[in-house]
Formats: C-alpha cells, sequence, structure tokens
C-alpha cells in the first residue's frame, strides 16, 4: 500500500505551504492569539520568533487542528484545516515541543506505527522507514528502541517520522530545547538541507536568535501578536535594528508605563 | 467525505490500515510491559482465589439461568470478574487519552488526517483487543481452580466482550473528558469502578440483592454494568441474553456518541486550567 495521493504534488507553486489568516484563539477570557496572520511560502524555512508564552504553540495546536479554530482561516497548500482537515493534515509534518515518541518501541516501529495513521501499509511503511532513517544517519538504529537513543537521536527520528508521509509542510516547535550546541547546528542544518532539497516549506518556532540565518523569514509572534513578518532585513528595517537580536528585542519590549495611567 | 480539488480521498483501505495499525502499536506496548499485564491479571484472581473461595461455604447460588445446577460460588463470580477486568482496562485506557490528549502519543494520533470519531473508535478497539487477552489468560488460569466452561462458551463469550468492553471504554471517556476532578486513578477507583462493581450482579444474583435490599436491587438494575456481566455469563455458556445485550448496545451507542462529542482537546486538562503552558 502507498501513501494517500498528496494534492501538493497538483498544487499550484505559487501556493503559499501555510497561510494564516486573521485567527484568534482565547482561554477563556484570555486571549492566546490575536488577530494572527501569517504566511510560509512553499521552500522556504519560516522562523516563528517569540519568548516564552508568546502563543507559539497554541498557533501550532491550531494548524494541527488539535484545537478548532473558531476565527480566521488556516490553509495548509490551499487546504482548510477546518474545512478539509484530512486534505489539509495529510500534507502536514509536525515534531512537537514535548517528545512524543514510543520510548518503549523500536524506531522502526515508532516510524510505521506513523505510517499507519497515514493509511500507509505496514511494508511500504517500513520501507519509507528505512529510507527516512538512511537520510537522517540513523539507520543502523531502526531496530533500537528509543529510550537507548539520546535526546538529539531522538529529535532526529521525530523528524524523520514527520517526513513519513511526505508533506509539503513542516511545523517544529522549539525542537531543540533541551540539546546540546553540536546536536542542535546538526538539527538545524538537517532541516534546512530538506528544504534545499525538496522545497518543504518550513515554520520553525524558537526563542533561540542563532537558529536564525540571513535567508530565513522571520515572523516575530509576542503576547500573542505579529510584531514583525518578513524577510531577515525586512524585519531588522521593521524594527530599525542593526541585528535580529536587536529587532527582538525591540519589538518584544513592553511600552514603559506611564505614571498614573492604568493599562 | 469530501474531496478537495487535488483530488485527495481517504481510502476505505487506508482506514483499515490506520485501526490496524493502531492496534498494533497497543499489542506491541502490551508486550512490552509485562508488569501492567502481571496487575490487570493478579486483581481478578485474588478476588478468585481469596474471597471467592472464602465465601464458597458462606454464599450458596441456587439454580439460576445460565446454571443447570447448583455452582460454586468461584463459578459464579467468574463473569463479574471478567466484566471487572474490562471495566479497569476500558477506564484506565479512557484515562490515558483524556490525559494525553495534550502531549504525548495522542497528540501524534490526532494529527492523522482521519477522522477524529474513527481515531478514537480505533483506539478504543486497541483497548479492548488488549483486554481480551487479559480475559483469556484469565480464564486459563481459571479452569486451573475448577472455573471449567463449556468450549463453545470460550468463542460465544469473544463478540459480548467485544460489546462490553466498547460501552466500558466509551463510559471511561465521558466520564473522564466531562468530570474534572477524575485527574487520579485512585479517584476513579473509589468514586466508579468499586460502586459499579459491587453494585452488580457481580458477586450475588440479583434475586438475592432483592431479598436484602429493595433499594440495592434498583441501584443494581439500573447499573449498565449489571447487563455487561450478564451478556458475559449467558455467552460463557454458549447462550445469548438478548435483553442485557439490548441494554449493553444501546449504553455503549450513547456513551460512545457522547465520548466523540465530549472528546475535546481544546478542552482539555490544561486548557481548562488556563490554557498550555506556553501561552501563559
Amino acid at each position: 500500500m502507498t501513501a494517500p495521493p498528496n494534492p501538493a504534488s497538483r498544487a499550484p507553486a505559487a501556493l503559499p505551504a501555510l497561510a494564516v489568516t486573521h485567527v484568534t484563539h482565547a482561554f477563556g477570557t484570555r486571549k492566546a492569539l490575536d488577530d494572527v496572520s501569517l504566511t510560509v511560502p512553499a521552500g522556504s524555512f519560516t522562523a516563528l520568533l517569540g519568548p516564552n508564552g508568546a502563543g507559539k504553540t497554541t498557533l501550532f495546536s491550531l494548524i494541527t487542528r488539535l484545537y478548532d479554530n473558531r476565527t480566521g482561516r488556516i490553509e495548509v497548500l490551499g487546504e482548510d484545516v477546518r474545512r478539509r482537515p484530512a486534505a489539509a493534515l495529510s500534507q502536514l509534518g509536525v515534531v512537537f515541543q514535548a517528545r512524543t515518541l514510543d520510548l518503549e518501541l523500536t524506531v522502526a516501529q515508532n516510524l510505521v506505527y506513523h505510517a499507519t495513521l497515514h493509511g500507509i501499509g505496514f511494508r511500504a511503511g517500513r520501507r519509507r522507514a528505512l529510507e527516512v532513517l538512511q537520510r537522517a544517519g540513523l539507520a543502523d538504529r531502526a531496530d533500537e528502541r528509543v529510550r537507548n537513543l539520546s535526546g538529539g537521536q531522538m529529535r532526529r527520528v521525530e523528524i524523520a517520522r514527520a517526513l513519513m508521509h511526505r508533506p509539503h509542510l513542516l511545523l517544529l516547535d522549539e525542537p531543540t530545547v533541551g540539546l546540546d550546541i553540536a546536536s542542535r547546528a546538526a538539527l538545524v542544518a538537517q532541516v534546512r538541507e530538506l528544504v534545499a532539497q525538496e522545497g518543504i516549506g518550513v515554520l520553525w518556532a524558537t526563542h533561540i536568535i542563532e537558529e536564525i540565518a540571513p535567508d530565513d523569514r522571520v515572523v516575530v509572534l509576542h503576547r500573542g501578536r505579529i510584531r514583525a513578518e518578513g524577510s531577515h532585513a525586512e524585519v531588522l528595517a521593521q524594527a530599525g535594528a542593526h541585528t535580529i537580536a536587536d529587532a527582538f528585542l525591540h519589538l518584544v519590549r513592553e511600552p514603559e508605563p506611564i505614571p498614573g495611567v492604568s493599562t | 467525505m469530501n474531496t478537495p480539488p487535488g483530488g485527495f480521498r481517504l481510502s476505505l483501505s487506508g482506514y483499515l490500515v490506520c485501526m490496524a495499525g493502531i492496534c498494533w502499536r497497543e499489542g506491541l506496548r502490551f508486550l512490552n510491559q509485562r508488569g501492567r499485564f502481571l496487575s490487570a491479571l493478579v486483581r481478578p484472581l485474588v478476588w478468585l482465589f481469596i474471597f471467592a473461595a472464602g465465601f464458597r461455604s458462606v454464599l450458596g447460588v441456587s439454580i439460576i439461568p445460565p446454571y443447570e445446577t447448583y455452582v460454586l460460588y468461584e463459578v459464579y463470580v467468574t463473569p463479574g470478574l471478567v466484566a471487572m477486568i474490562q471495566l479497569f482496562n476500558g477506564l484506565q485506557s479512557s484515562l490515558s487519552m483524556v490525559y494525553d490528549r495534550e502531549v504525548g502519543a495522542m497528540r501524534i494520533l490526532l494529527v492523522s488526517p482521519y477522522p477524529r470519531w474513527f481515531l478514537l473508535v480505533s483506539k478504543l478497539l486497541a483497548g479492548i483487543l488488549v483486554s481480551v487477552l487479559q480475559v483469556y489468560t484469565f480464564l486459563a488460569v481459571a479452569w486451573f481452580w475448577e472455573v471449567e466452561l463449556p468450549p463453545v462458551g470460550y468463542v460465544a463469550v469473544l463478540p459480548a466482550l467485544l460489546l462490553s468492553g466498547f460501552m466500558l471504554g466509551a463510559m471511561g471517556l465521558v466520564m473522564s473528558s466531562v468530570f474534572r476532578q477524575m485527574e487520579n486513578f485512585a479517584s476513579v477507583m473509589n468514586f466508579v469502578i468499586f460502586p459499579m462493581f459491587f453494585a452488580s450482579s457481580a458477586l450475588y444474583p440479583l434475586w438475592r440483592v432483592q431479598e436484602s435490599s429493595l433499594v440495592l436491587w434498583w441501584i443494581c438494575t439500573l447499573n449498565p454494568f449489571t447487563y455487561a456481566v450478564e451478556l458475559i455469563r449467558f455467552a460463557l455458556y454458549g447462550q445469548f441474553e438478548p435483553f442485557a445485550a439490548l441494554v449493553v448496545a444501546l449504553c455503549a451507542l450513547v456513551f460512545l456518541a457522547a465520548a466523540i462529542l465530549a472528546y475535546d482537546p481544546s478542552a482539555g486538562m490544561m486548557a481548562r486550567r488556563g490554557g498550555p503552558e506556553d501561552a501563559r
């Protein structure tokens, strides 16, 4: 059995990998996202930069339909996540912030399980698992329990798993948290290679400035609002800063309280 | 299912593969967690070896269907213990489905392109298949304890186990989705499992309950678990109890529908506390 036909292969090249338009989400009375709009062009590496509590994970939960978006629109290669969830989710790969691998199963078993969740049969899943593990440099660990892997290797397996069904958009929610510098660099390089070679659109949520390269698109999210979006240079211009670190600090800076005025 | 302009469609074989994958993973986890398997087995065996054996001389069971002669008390309680295995397993796996929905494996499951109702039903089915394995192992051990059932009963009980497993699993999913206080399994045991188990026909026939307390008899009669026990009891003797089957099937459908409606990841435990950590 093979993977379900992916509409992205027939989608016009102009379609963005991800388009989020006027999305608001609240937990009770507290707004986690407020009128958020952003775009991830196909074949781009877009860094979603925001401090802890910015709303990145909530946004990811809406894109992946873990939460239902009730306002605005989220489209994955033109497919509305709310109206056509199957079509949208079939072309979406995701690496969550918290580890989601089953530690008791082997690497290959985790990947084959994921394949079946996308309708890919066991044999085809096993073949594809070895293929993606080969690319991740982990083919020799295929039959080892996940429990025995290092943190960096687990993350690479999670990325390999997210690629099992050949998605056109890859979401990574702070994937380098808890990794050492070398593992972090290797992981970023692996994902950039995917963008360059396979034309996958990547949305990489992070609060680590060093992970952003000059060629990246950058979206700055703070307190549930988009503070800046564009190319590296455009974001620097919007913030009036010389470095992305200065731009980030400027964009997420809270306004000085005015004495006697309550906010 | 809508077919988008790109021609994407979830095929029937894809649905079957997805369901098989979910069951396969549950089976692998079950094989890898021998402690979980043993603890699930020890509980009913303690009841059988100690409680039932101790009460053998105290509690007599007269000839009531499906039994054609006087039976040992151990024989009488066996269907109730089988249902208890399913009750524990159903509630335990349903609770984990609720509390894992915002972290862990449930996230990966829920971002599958297949519909949420189908994924939940598949996950319930996977849990039921595991409980069926536990039940058959229990029955094999019980056989050496003079609980010898007619051979046809070992086959006839399978559909009864699937049906009652769906009812109990879906019930667990509804309860744990709705009641936020049920945050650990100990409270579930105290407030759900034990009352359901004791206020049923698992340990004593309903006519005996009626003799001693009419109120308790009513409670037992209204308890869906009673019908699961009776469905299993008759099936173990190769007989079909239509009323029990009807009640269990109806309850399974109602609980399943309610569970699918109640299972909303955005209404999860973390969301109820004010949103996920990242959004605080």
